[in-house]
């Protein structure tokens, strides 16, 4: 196995977790975190791809990191003040108990 | 693949399950910075120094203290009597599982990975500075603007909002 097998496996055990902690947890904010998981993980992707790819003189997986940062910072300050303000409005932050438009 | 990047994916992926699994909201932000914590080495490793302390700083630094800020706000700290899972969780594991076999059998028998790894590539402050300045110049003001408009939305959703007969917000 390769030094660039070992970083995909470990970004798709990575994913998998977030996705199964999104999917299942009942809180809000245990959501974000898993969804903040799996974002990490698809930038463990893009440094390994761009570590061991062709031209890694380009720089064009790094910035493009350092970019998907930035937007998950801007998703994590949006989601938590989503959370909050449902807090304030139900009293509340398990979705289950928050299910108006489940048609 | 040496011994130290093996531990170092190792504790990365225990502390995301049990950022995943602890029913304490408190302990999961922490097993979560662990896990991020464990990224940044893993950056490190792959000579991408600017990304792994970036990553020290924005996820273990802002977006762990924001996610606790939020648990102490929603009076979330103390662990549930109730369930923690949703009801259709063994569904949402099976995926999971699912998505992940699918993932590494790509990954363990593909043809298309590269067999001699390159030199490393140089990504000093310097080269990363002058990429950001000149070739992604566009990409960095875009970003910007878009960190701008998503701080002024979450500031506004977040705001008390005024009661429509002149009071000032509902008493909490």
């Amino acid at each position: 196995m390769t030094a660039l097998q070992g970083c995909l496996l470990i970004s798709a055990l990575l994913f998998a977790i977030g996705f199964a902690g999104a999917v299942t947890r009942r809180h809000a904010i245990l959501v974000l975190i898993g969804i903040e998981l799996m974002l990490n993980a698809a930038n463990l992707n893009l440094i390994a791809f761009w570590r061991f790819g062709p031209h890694p003189e380009a720089l064009t997986g790094f910035i493009f990191v350092l970019f998907s940062m930035a937007l998950a910072g801007a998703e994590a300050a949006v989601g938590l003040a989503l959370v909050i303000a449902i807090y304030r409005h139900r009293k509340t932050s398990n979705l289950d108990e928050v299910k108006e438009l489940q048609g | 693949m040496t011994p130290f990047f093996v531990i170092t994916g190792i504790v990365t992926l225990l502390g995301a399950a049990f950022a995943m699994s602890l029913r304490n909201l408190v302990h999961c932000a922490l097993a979560m910075a662990v896990a991020f914590s464990g990224i940044a080495a893993l950056y490190l490793q792959l000579d991408a120094q600017f990304v792994g302390f970036a990553e020290i700083l924005v996820y273990v630094g802002a977006i762990a203290i924001l996610i606790v800020f939020a648990i102490l706000l929603t009076r979330s700290g103390e662990a549930p009597e109730k369930s923690v899972l949703t009801s259709g969780w063994m569904a949402g594991i099976a995926v999971s599982a699912m998505v992940f076999t699918i993932l590494g059998w790509a990954v363990l028998n593909t043809s298309a990975i590269p067999k001699e790894v390159p030199p490393a590539p140089l990504a000093t402050v310097k080269h990363v500075g002058d990429a950001l300045m000149t070739k992604f110049v566009l990409p960095l003001e875009i970003i910007g603007l878009v960190l701008t408009a998503a701080m002024i939305g979450a500031v506004i959703i977040a705001l008390k909002e005024e009661s429509k007969n002149g009071n000032s917000g509902r008493k909490s």
